[in-house]
């Protein structure tokens, strides 16, 4: 037994601000129980659980790859792009027919993987800012979508649309294969070393360095990884609506929503800190507040300020709750300035 | 036939901008032994630890490991020819737990996933060797002390399997009983057939650790001596070998100590307590103490930057409330701090706009003429820089001080406050720097020079304050020596230091 147990050994999984996102999930959960119940409706039915599984899903698959990139210190805004892009690509080659689903899948995605490799190999290599660079991706995406495409265009195949529908108990097939992913990415994070080194380039890009790293590789892999999760969540759209649309991803909001839950899911923006069980928790605060506005039919310009309340208290209590007791190295005097310097700058 | 010597270097030289920083030094290091390196600051000694690490390339010379020539040009080169280097400033990313800064970049693997487990039984085995048992391998790094990320770097260091480690500074944030433990490390690794490369300021670590000491002076070799040879007197003396007044210039003529400008009394803001002093104008007042005695905590106490909450502040006599730089500045305060690069300039802008910064944020209306003014100072503190309008990021350290003093200037103070003047400036930069603060001070401006170089408080000042816990410890007068100020810093007797 090792004599500093004292400090705590840190939980691998579940990190101590994860813990409280999920607090807030629940506070968030019994407060819109509560709500529901006053104006005599329940918010556990089957139906309303079904939809706010739904509701995870596409902003789910997004949010993996947006956390990925936001932990190695980039960002990512061409994702609604990728979105969009992937259904028109997909539906468009499928043109309704279950013998091109592949195809079409494979076509979607691979567009979608490239498009973020080329997100990563300009953060990574050419060194562009991570905002400047999937911003102008994103444009130039978006205009290629808009010149070639009016309105919905293509049929998805019969089998992903079914498969967009199916369910095992009230739980759909589609939220269970997003899960999967998740869970295969937080060991891609944990058991790799590429994800070990996601961390470290996010954390301090010059330490990473100094040991060896080459620090354009984790950034092109999580760029990567987040253009084909974008590519997936598009062709869940796909499966549910059926058709592919250019301007769908954009209609989400998926680029600032995504980031959203992955900072309310206890990440911290500049990179190195964060999980993906914390953004699962910020999506699932996102799918609650929806549901329960939708239930009390609440205006839905208001959704969003309700939005932007939940994330501003939840940050500031993230930033309360885990102030960073790093001791530098010449502190003694200054030391409490110093932290609270760096919290300043560490969590928002 | 067994080498006697783990490395041996050769002619080693490297300049920065043209400026030598290393010229043909040599440096043989045996196995198993303790090798001190000294020198003042600016003599090499980072320079030359940098380069046997591969972060700096050299100019010329080489450098044997084991009888086998090596060149590196990445740091993880040094590391895996087996020179393993503790730097002063730590190489670990906080977020990230113990065992896996120690592997970082080499993650132990079991069927191509990274191994915890293994991971932290080799941190473990690190520990055990290095003779520690109070880190958990599994405490992200930023919830362990100084002290402890200190033994983490050295487990780090240690992981390569190194046949030299080099230690820069590396009691410099560690309390007397850590360095204890820090010694036991050592000897362990020696004990290993690991030689330690130990670079420090601190005369009485330098005795009781090492076996030789290499002097450097001004970027060239001085000796290599077996430290049972040497007095401290001598290796002072080795280090300096030259006479203070050569680098320190006399007071400028026509100063005199005139008028009280500034009052100190019982001030305190949190960080220092119960400071009492007095400059007056025409002086410089010297203030000395450890790292993080309060020294620079006072100097902020009085511009505003960490006002005081306790006690008086007097300017001119009369009582003064600062609570803001901004006060401070139209009460004639400058405050040259000691982070040049990161409160002292903005980098990216231009040699002017930095000059102006001050006088455009507190008297815009005479930000115009102040460009004028700005060019004539420019020329009497002999700025060497490309024109006005060069990025400062570009002009050396002692240039870059002096556009930091313009910008001050411009402002037209009575008291100026100086955070470590002369940190990372060459020699040769300095003296000119000195004789500026000289005529400064004939000018009737009031100056406290806040240094951690013993010899440039002696050689500059009037008088030196020494700071101690966030108290004022002593007053001296002109001419007191290096032992007196110690004792004062530290609270130990002379003899002890000298021990």
């Amino acid at each position: 037994m090792r004599a500093s147990t004292a400090l705590g050994s840190a939980p691998r999984i579940f990190s101590s601000t994860t813990t409280i996102v999920y607090l807030v999930f629940f506070v968030v959960l019994l407060l819109s129980t509560v709500i529901a119940a006053s104006a005599g409706r329940s918010f556990f039915t089957q139906g309303n659980i079904s939809v706010l599984l739904t509701s995870t899903t596409v902003l789910g698959f997004v949010s993996i790859g947006q956390t990925l990139v936001i932990l190695v210190g980039s960002l990512d805004l061409s994702v609604p792009f990728l979105v969009s892009i992937a259904s028109v690509l997909s539906a468009g080659v499928m043109a309704g027919q279950s013998a091109n689903m592949a195809s079409g899948i494979a076509t979607a995605l691979i567009t979608t993987t490239l498009i973020g490799l080329v997100n990563g190999l300009l953060v990574g290599f050419v060194k562009i800012n991570g905002f400047i660079a999937t911003l102008s991706v994103g444009l130039i995406v978006s205009g290629y979508l808009f010149s070639n495409y009016r309105g919905s265009t293509g049929k998805a195949a019969p089998a992903l649309a079914s498969l967009g529908e199916a369910s095992i108990g009230f739980v759909p097939v589609m939220t269970i294969i997003m899960f999967l992913c998740l869970v295969a990415t937080v060991a891609l994070l944990a058991k790799t070393r590429v994800g070990l080194h996601i961390y470290a380039v996010g954390g301090d890009p010059a330490v990473a360095r100094m040991s060896g790293i080459h620090n354009a590789v984790p950034i092109i892999v999580t760029h990567s990884l987040s253009g084909l999760f974008a590519g997936i969540a598009g062709l869940v759209i796909v499966a549910r609506l059926g058709v592919g649309s250019p301007g769908v991803g954009e209609q989400g909001g998926y680029d600032l929503l995504s980031i959203a839950a992955v900072v309310l899911g206890g990440a911290v923006l500049a990179g190195g800190r964060g999980s993906l069980w914390g953004s699962l928790g910020g999506i699932l605060i996102f799918a609650t507040l929806d549901s329960v506005m939708g239930i009390m039919q609440l205006n839905p310009y208001l959704k969003d300020v309700v939005r932007g309340l939940i994330i501003i208290m939840a940050v500031a209590v993230y930033a309360r709750s885990s102030i960073p007791r790093t001791t530098f190295r010449f502190p003694v005097a200054s030391e409490g300035r110093r932290a609270s310097v760096s919290t300043a700058r560490g969590e928002l | 036939m067994k080498l006697v010597f783990a490395l041996q270097a050769r002619g080693i030289s490297k300049s920065f901008f043209g400026y030598p920083a290393l010229s043909n030094v040599d440096l043989d290091i045996r196995r198993g032994e303790v090798h001190g390196l000294v020198g003042e600051n600016g003599a090499g000694k980072s320079t030359l630890m940098k380069i046997l690490a591969g972060v700096y390339a050299k100019d010329s010379g080489f450098v044997r490991l084991n009888g086998e020539e090596v060149d590196f040009s990445h740091p993880v080169q040094a590391y895996k020819a087996g020179i393993s280097t503790v730097f002063q400033e730590f190489n670990l990313i906080a977020e990230r737990t113990v065992a896996e800064n120690i592997f970082l970049g080499r993650e132990p693997r079991v069927h191509g996933f990274v191994s915890r487990r293994e991971m932290t039984r080799r941190t473990e085995a690190l520990f055990d060797t290095l003779g520690v048992d109070s880190i958990n391998p599994a405490v992200r790094v930023r919830q362990l002390s100084v002290a402890q990320q200190q033994i983490v770097e050295i487990a780090k260091a240690l992981s390569y399997e190194p046949r030299i480690i080099s230690m820069d500074e590396p009691t410099s944030a560690l309390a007397d009983h850590e360095v204890e433990l820090l010694y036991g490390i050592i000897s362990r690794l020696t004990a290993r057939g690991v030689s330690i490369l130990y670079v420090s300021h601190r005369m009485r670590e330098i005795f009781d650790l090492c076996d030789r000491i290499t002097v450097l002076k001004d970027g060239q070799l001085v000796a290599t001596h077996d430290a049972a040879e040497l007095t401290e007197q001598e290796l002072v003396r080795l280090m300096v070998g030259r006479s203070l007044s050569a680098l320190f210039p006399p007071v400028a003529p026509g100063t005199t100590v005139g008028e009280v400008a500034l009052e100190l009394e019982h001030a305190g803001n949190g960080l220092v307590d119960d400071v009492s002093l007095v400059l007056r104008r025409g002086e410089i007042v010297g203030m000395a103490g450890l790292q993080g005695s309060g020294r620079t905590e006072v100097l902020e106490g009085i511009s505003g930057a960490a006002p005081f909450t306790r006690g008086f502040l007097r300017l001119n006599g009369e009582r003064a409330l600062i609570r803001r730089p901004k006060q401070a500045i139209r009460k004639g305060i400058a405050h040259i701090t000691e982070d040049r690069k990161a409160t002292g300039l903005t980098l990216n802008q231009s040699v002017m706009d930095n000059a102006l910064a001050v006088i455009r944020s507190t008297q815009p209306s005479k930000a115009g003429k102040a460009r004028h003014r700005a060019n004539q100072l420019f020329l009497e503190l002999e700025l060497a820089a490309r024109g006005p309008d060069q990025e400062i990021k570009f002009l050396s350290g002692g240039n870059q001080q002096k556009v930091v003093l313009a910008k001050w200037l411009l402002a037209e103070p009575r008291i100026i406050l100086l955070d470590e003047p002369t940190r990372g400036i060459d020699v040769g930069a300095r003296h000119a720097l000195y004789s500026v603060i000289r005529s400064l001070a004939a000018a009737g401006h009031a100056i406290l020079m806040v240094s951690s170089e013993l010899p440039e408080v002696i050689g500059m000042a009037d008088r030196i304050l020494v700071m101690k816990d966030g108290r004022l410890a002593a007053e001296l007068p002109l001419g007191s020596s290096e032992e007196a100020i110690l004792q004062a810093a530290s609270g130990v007797s002379a003899s002890e230091v000298a021990a």
